[in-house]
Formats: C-alpha cells, sequence, structure tokens
C-alpha cells in the first residue's frame, strides 16, 4: 500500500470574496458587461415572454383571420376558394399584415415596461448605482429590446405574410416577388421593433408605466387623426407625414397612402424620432435624482 | 472612507440636507442617526450618487462615487430592502448586478449563503418576507466584496436573530478594516453595534461623536453609592461640579460628576464604608431624544416632553 501524497490540510479554505488584485483589476464597468445585465433581466421575466409570444401571436392570428374572412367570403359567392373579388380593393399584403398595428402596441408597452418597471419597484436605484454611467444603461436597454424585438418580429411578419397568403390563396394573394411586396413586409418587421424603442424611450422619458403607455397610443393611435382634426388644412399636409405611423406607413405598405415621405424618407422621420426621444431620455436619465 | 462636504439638497420648498459635512473611517461600525425625515437617506443616496446634491459633494475614498470604475467593489448600498423586481428569483436579482461589473457566479452564491437565502434563492423575491427582502438586499450591497458598506435601517424587519447576525457581520467588517455607514431613527439599534455616531436633525449635524462620548456628553455620569455612613460620604464628597442627591432611604446617595474609582478611593482615604458602587448611565435614549428634541420633523406641534425626558431636562 503505497501512502498517498495528499495535502495535509485537505480542506484548505476555499477563497472567497473578491480581494484578489486581480478581482480587482476585472471588476471594470463595461458596456457589454451593462448589456449581459440587461439581457439578464429580460429574460428572467416571465412578462417579457408572454409580451413577446402574444405580439406574435396576435400578428399571425389576426392575418390569419383577416384573410381567412375574406376567402370565406368569396368561397360563399363564387362556390371556388380563394377567388379574387375578396380581396378587392384591399391589399393582400396589408390583408395578412392585419395585425402589425395591436401587435405594434405590445412590442411599445413591451419597450415601456422595461424601463417603469425599474422605477415602480425601486430596482432602479440598484441598477443606477451599480452603473452610475447612466447613459449605457439605456443604450443597452435599448440594444436588447431592439434586438429582441427585431429578432422576433421579422419572422413573424413574415410567416403572418405566408399564412395570410395561402389561406387567401391562388389568384388573390401577392408573393414576396411583387412589386414592392418585400418591402412592406420585412419594413412592417422593423417598424416593429421599432415601435418597441418608442416605448422605451417614452418609458425612460415619463418613468411611469400608465403615462408612458398612453403616450404611445396618443402617438401611434390618436395623433394622426386628431390632428387631422384641430389643424388648419395647409399645416395638417405638412405635419401629418412626420407622425412616426405615418413615416412607418411609407415603407409598411405596398402602396403608400397619398401625401406620405418617401420610404427613405420616412425611415429617416422614423429613425429621427426614436433618436430623438431616446437621447432626451438619456439627458433627463443623467441629470434627474434616481 | 467617506468624506461628506458642505451637502445641501432642496426639495421645492423643503431643505432636506442643509450644509452638512462629516467623515466616515474605516475600521469601525458608524451609525448614522437622526429622526424620521431628517435626511439620512437623501444623505445616503447622495454618497452613492443616486442624487445630486445642489452643493458640496461626497467622496468615496477621494473619488467621487460616479468617478470609480467598479463602483459595486468600491460601495455596497441597501438603500430600500425593496430595491427588487417582484418577479425575479433572489439569484436572478443579484446575476444581474453581477453582470454590470463582471462579479462572478460563484460570488452570487457566496452572498446568497452568507446572508441564510441559498435554499430560497431560485424563489421569486415577490413572495419574500420582509426580512427576506432584507436579507436579500444586505446579499446584493456585498456582491461587490466593497470597501465601504453602506446600509440604510439594516435591522428594519429583522428578527432576533437576525439582529444579532446582522450585529456580527458588521462587526466583522469593520474588522475587515472596511468602512461601515448604518443608519437608523432607533439609538438603541446603533448603540448596540456602533462605535461612532453621526447624528442629525432636519439635515443639520448635530453631534459627530463616538458612543461613549455622547453618553458622557448629553447627560454626564451618575453614580449611586450606597453606604451605612451615607452622610458622612456625601460631605466628604462635595465638591465643585458634583451633584449629591439623596432619596428615601437614607443609606443611598446618586452622585454626579464623579468617577465611581474617584468616590472609591476618598471613601477609603476618609475610613468610610462602602457596599455598594454602581455607575448608573442615562440611557442614550434619552441623550438621543435630548440632542435631537428641538430638531423633531414630524412630531406633533406641541409636544409634551416624555416623563422621562422631563427628568433628563430638569437635571
Amino acid at each position: 500500500m503505497t501512502i498517498t501524497d495528499i495535502d495535509p490540510r485537505p480542506s484548505a479554505e476555499p477563497r472567497t470574496g473578491l480581494r484578489a488584485p486581480s478581482d480587482v483589476a476585472s471588476l471594470r464597468v463595461t458596456l457589454p458587461r451593462v448589456i449581459a445585465s440587461e439581457w439578464v433581466k429580460f429574460t428572467s421575466l416571465r412578462s417579457s415572454w408572454i409580451t413577446l409570444v402574444s405580439a406574435v401571436a396576435i400578428l399571425i392570428g389576426f392575418g390569419s383571420l383577416a384573410a381567412a374572412v375574406s376567402a370565406g367570403d368569396v368561397a360563399t359567392r363564387g362556390g371556388q376558394g380563394g377567388g379574387g373579388p375578396a380581396a378587392f380593393g384591399i391589399d393582400p399584403t396589408t390583408l395578412s399584415l392585419a395585425g402589425s398595428g395591436l401587435a405594434g402596441i405590445v412590442l411599445g408597452i413591451l419597450g415601456v415596461i422595461a424601463v417603469t418597471s425599474e422605477y415602480s419597484s425601486g430596482m432602479i436605484r440598484a441598477t443606477l448605482a451599480a452603473v452610475p454611467g447612466r447613459q449605457s444603461v439605456l443604450l443597452a436597454k435599448g440594444l436588447v429590446i431592439g434586438a429582441v424585438a427585431l429578432v422576433v418580429s421579422v419572422p413573424a411578419t413574415l410567416i403572418a405574410f405566408l399564412a395570410g397568403q395561402a389561406i387567401l390563396g391562388q389568384g388573390a394573394n401577392v408573393s414576396l416577388g411583387d412589386p414592392g411586396v418585400a418591402r412592406a413586409v420585412f419594413g412592417t418587421g422593423v417598424y416593429l421593433a421599432a415601435v418597441a424603442l418608442l416605448g422605451l424611450a417614452l418609458g425612460a422619458l415619463l418613468r411611469h408605466a400608465t403615462g408612458a403607455v398612453g403616450a404611445l397610443f396618443v402617438v401611434l393611435l390618436l395623433a394622426p387623426g386628431l390632428l387631422g382634426l384641430v389643424l388648419p388644412q395647409s399645416w395638417e399636409d405638412t405635419l401629418l407625414p412626420y407622425l412616426p405611423s405615418n413615416a412607418a406607413s411609407s415603407f409598411t405598405s405596398v402602396v403608400p397612402p397619398d401625401g406620405m415621405l418617401s420610404a427613405g424618407a420616412g425611415a429617416a422621420v422614423l429613425v429621427v424620432w426614436i433618436v430623438g426621444l431616446l437621447g432626451a431620455a438619456a439627458v433627463l436619465l443623467q441629470r434627474r435624482d434616481a | 472612507m467617506i468624506t461628506v462636504e458642505h451637502i445641501t439638497k432642496t426639495y421645492g420648498e423643503t431643505t432636506a440636507v442643509d450644509d452638512l459635512s462629516f467623515t466616515v473611517e474605516p475600521g469601525v461600525v458608524t451609525g448614522f442617526l437622526g429622526p424620521n425625515g431628517s435626511g439620512k437617506s437623501t444623505t445616503m443616496r447622495m454618497i452613492v450618487g443616486l442624487d445630486r446634491p445642489d452643493a458640496g459633494q461626497v467622496l468615496i475614498d477621494n473619488t467621487a462615487y460616479v468617478d470609480h470604475v467598479a463602483p459595486l467593489h468600491t460601495v455596497g448600498a441597501l438603500l430600500e430592502a425593496r430595491a427588487i423586481h417582484p418577479g425575479r428569483s433572489a439569484y436572478q436579482h443579484l446575476h444581474a448586478l453581477a453582470a454590470t461589473t463582471g462579479i462572478p457566479r460563484r460570488r452570487i452564491d457566496e452572498v446568497l449563503d452568507l446572508v441564510g437565502l441559498s435554499s430560497v434563492a431560485r424563489k421569486r423575491a415577490g413572495a419574500f418576507s420582509l426580512g427576506m427582502g432584507q436579507r436579500l438586499g444586505i446579499a446584493a450591497a456585498l456582491l461587490g466584496d466593497p470597501d465601504v458598506v453602506i446600509l440604510d435601517e439594516p435591522v428594519n424587519g429583522l428578527d432576533p436573530e437576525g439582529i444579532r447576525w446582522i450585529r456580527n457581520l458588521l462587526k466583522s467588517l469593520a474588522d475587515d478594516g472596511r468602512t461601515v455607514f448604518i443608519s437608523s431613527h432607533l439609538i438603541s439599534e446603533v448603540a448596540l453595534v456602533a462605535d461612532h455616531l453621526v447624528v442629525i436633525g432636519r439635515g443639520r449635524l448635530i453631534a459627530d461623536t463616538s458612543v461613549a462620548d455622547m453618553q458622557r456628553a448629553a447627560s454626564g455620569l451618575t453614580v449611586q453609592v450606597r453606604s451605612p455612613r451615607a452622610r458622612d460620604l456625601a460631605r466628604t464628597l462635595a465638591d465643585e461640579g458634583v451633584t449629591i442627591e439623596t432619596g428615601a432611604d437614607p443609606d443611598q446617595l446618586d452622585v454626579t460628576g464623579l468617577l465611581a474609582s474617584v468616590i472609591g478611593d476618598r471613601a477609603f482615604a476618609a475610613g468610610l464604608p462602602v457596599h455598594a458602587l454602581i455607575p448608573t448611565e442615562v440611557s442614550l435614549e434619552e441623550a438621543f431624544m435630548r440632542m435631537t428634541h428641538d430638531s423633531v420633523e414630524y412630531g406633533p406641534a406641541d409636544l409634551p416632553a416624555s416623563p422621562q425626558t422631563e427628568k433628563v431636562l430638569s437635571r
């Protein structure tokens, strides 16, 4: 038998704490680390997943439903599945993306909640104490929420489109190869991610979910109609195309509505909205007491 | 070390903190005392850069909090028990904070173990009791193994066993050479663990003193003396600055202004028997009440002094 050569102190103190010089050197706050933190925050909340799944379900469900209602209409009239007249006057692409308005609101709320839930729970103080360079928190949140929304909304929009067209059937449907269709489908996917960032910015500006969601509704849904009512015609023509939802309509529909910007200009206007609001939120975040 | 230099903070008409300066030294536990609404929490938020002072500055080891590259490693703070999203588990909460500065996962397990939450680490924090939430907040404060530990009302919500635990924890942190700064509105809580006290009222500094000094300064030391020849002893001890009170018991004297050892020596020199020599300290509670009496923010408009306070004041 051999005597095993072991440490006479078999249970040497496990190293605890972070006081070693190597630890100290490695504990800097960096943007990738703040992004990692925001990723942990996002993925660890059940509400994140519920919201994402709802957005996808609404997109695909509403699109299919709208297509099915139209297709069914045709079937009862013509006796042949998927006749043309039902989609008459309605753009088949728009029909299959009927859920995009509501899905946008849901993703916008996802963006709102990503910030306001930190304020309502008090978590924001822990967050900002950990990351005193506050802009990087907002930037990291934007990157995580924007990327997640994009990764979910683009494929979901595509699926909604394909499902809708399949339901409409041959003759009544369009394909991605038709003029303007691909731009509208992918444009809608990107617009949905943009709405999530809009929500994030409003959440960071207003810090309360109710106010921010309200503002989101006003900006996306009410403003286009309300401004049309209160503004003189000449102002209306000048201002309305620059509202986020109208600016987006230039690249989310196959045939943009009259009086709207070109697709490129519309996209640029939307980017200005998001960058402007996020920039304002970043300035306020740095200035205000947490 | 925390250096607070002439900080002032106003919210609208209210001045929460008014030209406040003090330092918190490493190696000891410093208590931060004041009545509710005296500006303790505001001061603590300014220390960790959450609120910005209107004037003055706070330095941590000679650098502003926001300029530290690894803030969680420099300062760990518990500012309120519920700075935790109720939907996250204790582990996820700590993981999100740890990720910001690259704290390894083993440290998360370590602090969960330290505060005794390992068994519920995967449960939603929303289901935690007040005491468990408090422990999670303390775990978050200790996550970066910081040089400076700041805890706002750490004893809140803890059971007696938890209170003893935190006392030992704070002592050991100070013994490591760390700076430990804890707030409370109850001096009885703080006196048991703190060596030094910073007392504020209405946002102003009232005292920056050791616990022992505060007691002496605020009350003067009284010694209860029992002697069968109390009357003779009283004559022997009578001196400038010495107060001797006699009660119903003819054998008993209450002597203020002389240390017990001095009374003993004088009695021995005079050949007088002494049966008991008991230093009785006026409670810290009374000393604190007396100090902050004029600066209670939310007291009843015409606060009648409590019988105890009256006794102290009339002395």
